[in-house]
């Protein structure tokens, strides 16, 4: 047999001369073949003998026999006659011997099928994984690419809206949550009561509480009653469970207050309520009148809050532009804060409780540090117009709002906008703002006699989530994270649809908060910016104070103003 | 005895002593004495625990008494965590921007630890790569292929095969990512494809024009024909899927993977790039650089590298009309490109002989050979092996950018003049095409020996690539970010920060982040004299530059006291007489 030759291109001088002399095509006769079965395919050495023939380095033929070698034992497998190459002397024969043994050692790769497919049709398939960097090409724009996507994707799943319970009868006033029961919600309207199931989507009980609005309800800690206060004057505790059948929807207990209460809380542990009207008044649920009345001023209470954490603490607004702080414990309140315009609703945050949020009717929210009145934490703006009412997600990082303008914003505890807005067509001025125990869910109370419930992750999947499903969320998210500041994932993932007239409200704010820093040249961060009416405060100072302010005011000085105006 | 005897525990078990031992024996003996034992058993777990250092779970203590001499998880050998490694760790923000700090901290935790599990991975891999290594005197490139073929196992013996194909060569031929398939264009015509391991036969067909080139796409059921005048796009039945007469001419195709763009090189000079995904072309760039059939794509960043008969080597983007970098790198007209898989080396042949190798990231040369007969056609394997043609005979060559090397690390000669080589990945072939057919050969240590199954798998069933065609898909990067550094993504932008700052200080009148400057209060008491003045002010000028200064300062001290103490370790060192000093004159 004839079989063609290696080619001996060995110095790349040689190669020259090689060219004119071009190699023989050589015939190597097998004589002989002895072949022992190799033991194993991994068992590759092989020995080749080479013969002289003429017992010199430098002869024209050699016989070069192959041999394999296995266990001590030589096999002659094959002779060939090789034409000698003289432009290169074969090294091999490297002294006049007369046979010398060399080797060869050969690995190629040789991959078994069976290591890389499954074994039946049962099985998974099998992904062998390298994680070499240089395997994986475009690491950086395809992780761009897989972050674009998933941006997109949660755009186009971002359907925040859930259900809308319906049947009140008038517009929905407050509502409470359960402490025990996640699917129980109670609502309370200006005609009556209801009491919720969640998961059902549906009315549970319906009763008359107060002939008026319900102004405030709130859950006893146990969960097993809870309170109404109404325009009637009245206070009334309910038990939760549902009367049996024939008997009567009757209160357990019924207190005929002297004014009309605002807004109603209860202690985290004792048996103790707080509610506010033209003073904030400590309740024992024992006794028909209160134990201990606070004022300072004359005017009038609209939320009071109890600290969740520091129990005995509590915190009110008042419509003479104040929010006060209380200790339960002590004959008089402990500090007051007054801002520029009236706060609607506070709320304290649940994990770090000496921050609070008040929601402003300067259409801005302000979370406060209970230790350090002086100035607020961080300015929340984006509502064009009242702030209604606020509530902490259980996790404390985040709150939702609720205003007047027709829509329900989320904010970060930390960040001076909005990370969410949610509105829909018939949703008028949403009063009172829920979000869920379970940190899954927003319940929105509006005018319109609806109450909606909408998810807090807009894109979010609800349900069980397998463990591949998860880790791929995960992983979409934290690619989310990472190339937040591209401008083109930053600017699908802050995309929102907004109603018209919000649009342009927003629009025309931002031009009077323009004109503004243009006239007083100073950079109104962030106390008056949103507010129309801020104007005012700068023209009726007089001028040596406002120009130390300018000197000084580059940031956050400008919080002083308005003690200076008071 | 406790005091005394309080030695610390062997780190191997075969490493005690006979002192030890007895010890140990003398121990059992004052048994009685059972306020000893406790105490020595609190030093030793101290010991352990300093020792096992931040492992964690430090010479756990087992029932028998015994404290584990090999506590927490084994070390990473640190040559395979700097193969993980990505980019560099940059300095921590200073402690007042604590959210900040704190992140980073936390972010980089997570990549030490995927670091260090990557590399854990690594010695888990199943395959090592394939080697050729010939006796101490004997030059690997005398070994012939039959000889490879009786020494390795039947398997891998086939992957050396002729096809003897004389009538419509020379051949031109194309492996597909993940080296299953094989597709073959004969100049007068003649398109084939296979699956080259089973040698199953999945088309073949005559196109009865001339063929310039031929390229799978992204997988293989689909692949490009440059025809006579237009390009052709078929699918593995052989069934012409597109006529692209928007590509005339073609005479180099290169496929980029991930941005599922063909790239042709036309010989009216035009670069043209077509989005296979969509079917549209891109861009179409007039190269004015006369006939284009010199074409590589470095699979590092996806720029075209285009060689010209004037010995220039023009790297290009779809995205500038103008080429990025024009290097001169050969006296006559460039033959042939081709670039390693890391995107660092470039190796070209030229009209003069020479084979070049091209550090292209910092466009320098590094090596220069003299091939009598020039180089023909190039290409580089996964693991760095380059292949050259020369005529009818192919040589491969072993890490042609280390030290110059002086031999071939394989020969094989073709049955006629070679058109085309082609490393097939994954596997330690080598593709030839030439005039008389196709002849695949054994090339120890070519291919990566362990591939990914997410990215290119050889052993994928038609699910597999049904779903992997979309995830890929789905990932495609789009032209716009094909640029000299692929990684250019994940970089912080300091110069539109910088320039918006400007542009903010502009607006403003002033810098909201300057300094603000230091002004002496005014003290009463003669105090304020300005002399005083002056001397306070003095003593808080330069602030920033002292901080620097002294950590310079600092710093320097201690390299000088690592250095004495370094010198006087070599100076003990030297002191100590070793035993073959004695044979010292």
């Amino acid at each position: 047999t004839t079989r063609g030759m290696l080619s001996d291109s060995r110095v790349f001088d040689a190669c020259e001369n090689r060219k004119s002399k071009a190699p023989k095509k050589s015939r190597i006769k097998k004589t002989e073949a002895v072949r022992e079965e190799k033991k194993s395919p991994t068992d590759f050495r092989l020995s080749r003998l080479r013969r002289d023939s003429s017992g010199t380095s430098r002869s024209n033929w050699k016989i070069n026999t192959m041999i394999m070698k296995t266990n001590n034992s030589i096999y002659l497998c094959r002779q060939s006659l090789f034409p000698s190459r003289n432009s290169c002397s074969p090294v091999q024969f490297r002294n006049s011997s007369f046979i010398h043994i060399h080797a060869m050692k050969v690995k190629v790769l040789s991959r078994n099928p069976d290591d890389y497919v499954r074994e039946t049709k049962l099985d998974i398939q099998r992904v062998p994984r390298n994680y070499d960097p240089s395997l994986h090409l475009f690491e950086v724009p395809r992780e761009y690419t897989r972050a674009l996507n998933a941006t997109k994707l949660e755009r186009v799943f971002a359907k925040p809206f859930l259900a809308s319970l319906d049947g009140h009868r008038d517009g929905v006033n407050c509502m409470a949550k359960h402490p025990k029961s996640l699917s129980t919600m109670l609502s309370g309207s200006c005609d009556g009561d209801v009491v919720w199931n969640l998961t059902k989507r549906e009315c549970v009980r319906t009763l008359q509480a107060h002939e008026g609005f319900v102004r405030g309800m709130v859950v006893r800690f146990c969960g097993t009653s809870f309170f109404t206060v109404g325009d009637d004057k009245t206070i009334k505790q309910w038990k939760m469970e549902t009367p049996g059948y024939g008997e009567e929807e009757e209160p357990l207990n019924t207190i005929l207050g002297k004014s009309v209460f605002t807004s109603i809380d209860h202690h985290q542990k004792e048996g103790v309520f707080v509610m506010c009207g033209q003073q904030v008044d400590i309740w024992d649920e024992q006794r028909s009148s209160p134990i201990r009345s606070f004022s300072w001023g004359v005017d009038s209470f609209s939320c009071v809050r109890f600290n969740p954490v520091e129990t005995e603490l509590l915190a009110s607004c008042a419509s003479d532009r104040s929010i006060v702080l209380y200790d339960m414990r002590e004959a008089t309140p402990l500090k007051k804060v007054i801002m520029n315009m009236r706060s609607n609703t506070l709320c304290w945050n649940p994990m770090e409780a000496y921050n609070f949020t008040c929601s402003n009717e300067d259409y801005n929210l302000y979370t406060y540090d209970m230790r350090y009145l002086d100035k607020p934490f961080t300015v929340h703006m984006d509502h064009v117009s009242a702030v209604l009412d606020v509530d902490y997600s259980p996790t404390g990082k985040e709150f939702v709002s609720a205003s007047f303008d027709k829509t329900i914003r989320i904010f970060p505890k930390d960040s001076g906008h909005s990370r969410e807005v949610y509105h829909t067509k018939r949703m008028q001025h949403v009063i009172s703002i829920k979000w869920s125990s379970d940190n899954k869910y927003i319940l929105s109370a509006s005018d319109e006699m609806n109450i909606r419930l909408w998810k807090a992750n807009a894109a979010e999947k609800l349900g069980l989530l397998a463990p591949r499903e998860k880790a791929a969320v995960n992983y979409s998210q934290k690619l989310k994270e990472k190339f937040l500041y591209h401008p083109q994932i930053r600017r699908i993932s802050r995309h929102r649809h907004l109603p018209k007239s919000i649009y342009s409200q927003s629009k025309e704010l931002r031009v009077m908060k323009e004109a503004r820093r243009r006239k007083y040249g100073l950079l109104l961060y962030p106390y008056h910016n949103c507010l129309p009416y801020s104007g005012f405060l700068f023209s009726t100072l007089p001028e040596h104070i406002l120009n130390t302010l300018v000197c000084n005011s580059q940031t956050t000085e400008v919080y002083t103003l308005q003690y200076v105006y008071q | 005895m406790g005091e005394t005897h309080q030695i610390q525990p062997p780190t191997r078990y075969w490493e005690r002593t006979e002192e030890d031992g007895k010890n140990d024996g003398k121990k059992q003996k004052e048994g009685d004495n059972n306020e000893q034992t406790p105490q020595q058993n609190n030093t030793r777990t101290k010991k352990g625990g300093k020792r096992g250092g931040k492992r964690g779970g430090a010479g756990k203590k087992v029932i028998s008494g015994k404290s584990d001499p090999f506590p927490g998880s084994a070390p990473v050998p640190e040559e395979k965590l700097k193969k993980f490694r990505r980019g560099v760790k940059g300095e921590l923000p200073p402690r007042p921007q604590y959210k900040l700090r704190d992140v980073v901290i936390r972010s980089e935790a997570a990549s030490d630890l995927a670091q260090k599990q990557n590399a854990r991975y690594d010695l888990m891999l199943p395959e090592d790569a394939g080697f050729l290594e010939g006796d101490e005197d004997e030059d690997t490139c005398t070994i012939s292929q039959d000889d490879i073929v009786d020494a390795v196992d039947i398997t891998a013996g086939a992957k050396y095969f002729n096809l003897t194909l004389s009538q419509f060569g020379p051949y031109r031929l194309d492996y597909s990512k993940t080296g299953r398939h094989l597709l073959l264009g004969g100049r007068r015509g003649h398109v084939t494809c296979l699956d080259w391991q089973s040698k199953q036969l999945m088309c073949e067909m005559n196109v009865m024009e001339t063929v310039n080139d031929v390229k799978w796409l992204h997988s293989e059921a689909l692949f490009a024909v440059a025809q006579k005048k237009w390009l052709y796009i078929y699918d593995n039945k052989g069934i012409e899927l597109h006529c692209i007469r928007k590509f005339n001419d073609v005479l180099r195709m290169q496929f980029l993977p991930y941005h599922f763009l063909l790239a042709t090189a036309s010989a009216t000079g035009f670069l043209q790039y077509l989005d296979v995904s969509v079917g549209k072309e891109v861009v179409a760039i007039c190269t004015k650089a006369g006939r284009l059939d010199v074409m590589a794509h470095n699979p590092h960043n996806a720029i075209i590298h285009l060689g010209h008969s004037n010995g220039t080597v023009t790297l290009w983007t779809p995205n500038q009309r103008e080429p990025l970098v024009k290097m001169l790198c050969h006296q006559g007209g460039v033959r042939s490109v081709a670039v390693d898989k890391t995107g660092t080396y470039m190796v070209t042949s030229g009209m003069d002989k020479k084979l070049k190798v091209y550090d292209i990231r910092a466009y320098r040369p590094l090596q220069s050979y003299f091939l009598p007969a020039g180089a023909s056609c190039l290409s580089l394997s996964q693991r760095g092996l380059l292949s050259a043609a020369t005529g009818d005979i192919v040589q491969v060559y072993r890490d042609v950018w280390g030290i110059p090397v002086t031999k071939p690390y394989m020969a094989h000669r073709a049955k006629g003049s070679v058109w085309g080589v082609h490393f097939c990945p994954f596997e330690d072939v080598l593709g030839v095409g030439h005039g008389e057919g196709f002849t695949s050969m054994v090339v120890p240590g070519a291919g990566e020996p362990n591939f990914d199954g997410l990215d290119a798998n050889p052993y994928r069933s038609a699910k597999q690539r049904q779903e992997w065609e979309v995830k890929a898909l789905l990932e495609k990067i789009q032209p716009e970010l094909i640029g000299l550094d692929p990684s250019q993504l994940s970089q912080v932008d300091h110069s539109t920060w910088e320039q918006r700052h400007e542009d903010r200080v502009q607006v403003l009148g002033f810098d909201p982040l300057a300094k603000e400057k230091f002004t002496p209060r005014l003290k009463t008491k003669g105090r304020s004299s300005s002399g005083k003045v002056e001397k306070r002010k003095k003593q808080v000028a330069h602030e920033d530059q002292r901080d620097v200064i002294r950590q310079t300062v600092e710093d320097r001290m201690k390299i000088d006291k690592e250095r004495k103490e370094k010198e006087k370790k070599k100076a003990a060192a030297a002191g100590q007489k070793s035993a073959l000093d004695r044979f010292r004159k």
